[in-house]
């Protein structure tokens, strides 16, 4: 059948914006597709191991851990962090407090930890490892993180006045990318964090796999690459000030059921 | 580490959704690594499906699939408790097989 | 020194920021690469954009803007360069992180945030679409002088725009900013095709 070519016309002018359109429903089909079974998985075993091996100077797993919910217990645990933890007086994300257990616990070098947290695609960390074992024992837990006590609330409002603070020499905070709705870098949908409807389904959805890079990727991960791309110096790994900001995103998430690790492009 | 492979099947009467997760580098032969050398290729050539013993798939894999590899098929005529065997061979040699039972 | 009355004056009746931010950064952060702590520090423009969350009052908008506008420095000639050259910067993400060696040419990271050449599917939406810039706007040197001095200094137009200052900041060297002038402005440009 031979198209009018009046019709023919319309379809070519129609072509830029129709071209992103239809790259954009083919992004989520792909997405839709990804989310159902993922290489996350595989991580999520991998770090079943890992919190398993007896490891460090005193020779001993992480399964004592205290992840805020008694010792060892994860079911559930992830869906209750950032929180402050009495023994280390401070509020802690989940790689902040696994970075404490492999220090206090295993008596593991923390610098050296710390240094080794971000992997690559041919060798993961066991940060990597453990955050998407830990994580996937909350799925369908709501995301709940502390609220009540005093050091959570100036964890938030700390994470909030960061996210706004503009600086470095292209300007940016946080806002300046993830400050509005309906917005994009290149195909990158932005979602506006500062809004809960917007914060929800993204922060339920860390740690992820991506797909692209072949890496598993967490929240300290993606702090460290923001902070980058907005032209700041590093902050440190696991430090109040990243802590501050996962605070403040988790926070505008509360009540989200959590996903269990995902998986991005 | 152990190498895990990973398989889910979901049945659905008479047939099952299986989905099976492999840890493979699938490189490709053209990538470069940071210092400039290129990376050689190292992917998955051969995926065997088995059925209580008996072969039901047989794929021949390219360069083409990315790394960690996700695989997902649908078996016909299967029934709880089938035993389900998937093993792959890669361009090195290498070997890795699991076995389950469908559920 | 009206700005610094105004600023003042506004700065004791506008809502005050509890946190000592920039003393955190100092102690959470450290230089790396070219990425050095001085980045932490907020320029008056900085400031107040981020105290008064984008939205300044008019009157200071208006005088910090202007103050911006002294920034400008014009190349002595013609201001528009080579299109093609252009495309190329318009399309690189490189320069100003850490991860970038300091003296290695960088990009304008253009497409991030717009549409340009048609051609290009993969664009972003934080700033508005140039698409047919030149030939909506004609390419005299008016026109000229306000894309280079958008680009080199863009808060000069609006003062808390989340555009950077890739001229001001030394992202871009003076023939890069001439190429994208070409790539907006020129008619053989894909932008204006």
């Amino acid at each position: 059948m031979r198209l009018p070519l009046a019709l023919l016309l319309a379809l070519c002018l129609a072509a830029p914006g129709a071209r992103a359109q239809d790259s954009k429903k083919e992004i989520e089909k792909y997405q839709r597709m990804i989310a159902d079974s993922s290489p996350a998985e595989l991580f999520e075993l991998q770090g079943e191991d890992v919190w398993k091996k007896p490891q460090g100077p005193r020779k001993v797993s992480l399964e004592r851990c205290d992840l805020g919910l008694g010792a060892g217990v994860l079911k559930g645990a992830y869906a209750r962090l950032p929180r402050y933890f009495k023994d280390a007086d401070r509020v802690m994300d989940l790689e902040t407090r696994l970075l404490y257990c492999m220090t206090t616990l295993q008596g593991r070098d923390g610098a050296q930890a710390s240094r080794t947290a971000f992997g690559t695609a041919d060798k993961p960390s066991e940060m990597e490892m453990l955050s998407a074992y830990i994580a996937g024992q909350s799925r369908g837990v709501r995301l709940a993180p502390g609220a009540t006590h005093p050091k959570e609330k100036a964890a938030y409002e700390l994470g909030k006045a960061l996210f706004f603070y503009r600086a470095g020499p292209w300007d940016f905070s946080c806002a300046s990318c993830h400050g509005e709705t309906g917005k994009r870098i290149r195909m990158q949908d932005l979602p506006m964090l500062s809004k809960p409807q917007y914060a929800r389904p993204v922060v339920a959805a860390w740690p992820a796999y991506r797909v692209s890079t072949s890496e598993m990727r967490t929240m300290q991960w993606r702090m460290n690459d923001c902070y980058r791309q907005m032209r700041f110096p590093e902050p440190e790994f696991a430090s109040d000030a990243t802590v501050a900001v996962i605070t403040y995103l988790t926070v505008n998430a509360r009540g989200e059921p959590y996903r269990g690790p995902g998986t991005k492009r | 580490m152990a190498e895990p492979m990973k398989i889910r099947t979901t049945l659905k009467g008479d047939s099952a959704d299986v989905r099976v997760l492999m840890v493979h580098p699938m490189e490709t032969g053209l990538r470069k690594d940071a210092s400039g050398s290129i990376v050689p290729m190292h992917f998955i050539q051969e995926v065997a499906v088995k059925v209580n013993g008996k072969l039901a798939i047989e794929g021949q894999i390219s360069q083409a699939v990315s790394r960690n590899p996700v695989f997902s098929f649908r078996l016909k005529g299967v029934k709880a408790g089938d035993k389900l065997e998937i093993a792959w061979l890669d361009n090195k040699g290498e070997r890795s097989q699991i076995e389950t039972a469908i559920a | 020194m009206r700005a610094i009355l105004f600023f003042a004056a506004f700065a004791l009746t506008a809502p005050v920021l509890a946190q000592d931010v920039t003393g955190v950064l100092k102690r959470d952060f450290h230089a790396r690469g070219q990425a050095t702590m001085d980045r932490v520090d907020q320029d008056a423009l900085q400031f107040v954009c981020t105290k008064f969350a984008d939205k300044p009052p008019a009157e200071l908008a208006k005088l910090l803007e202007s103050d911006q506008m002294k920034t400008f420095v014009f190349p002595a000639g013609s201001l528009v360069g080579d299109w093609k050259r252009g495309e190329k910067i318009a399309q690189s993400g490189r320069g100003a992180t850490w991860s970038d060696p300091k003296n290695a040419p960088a990009g304008g990271s253009c497409y991030n945030c717009h549409q340009l050449s048609p051609q290009e599917a993969s664009y972003g939406t934080i700033g508005p679409s140039l698409l047919r810039f030149g030939k909506l706007r004609g390419d005299g040197p008016e026109i000229q002088k306000y894309v280079y001095g958008k680009i080199y200094n863009a808060k000069a137009y609006n003062l808390c725009s989340q555009m950077p200052r890739l001229g001001y900041s030394g992202t871009l060297t003076e023939q890069q900013i001439k190429d994208l002038v070409a790539l907006l402005l020129d008619p053989e440009s894909p932008v204006n095709k």
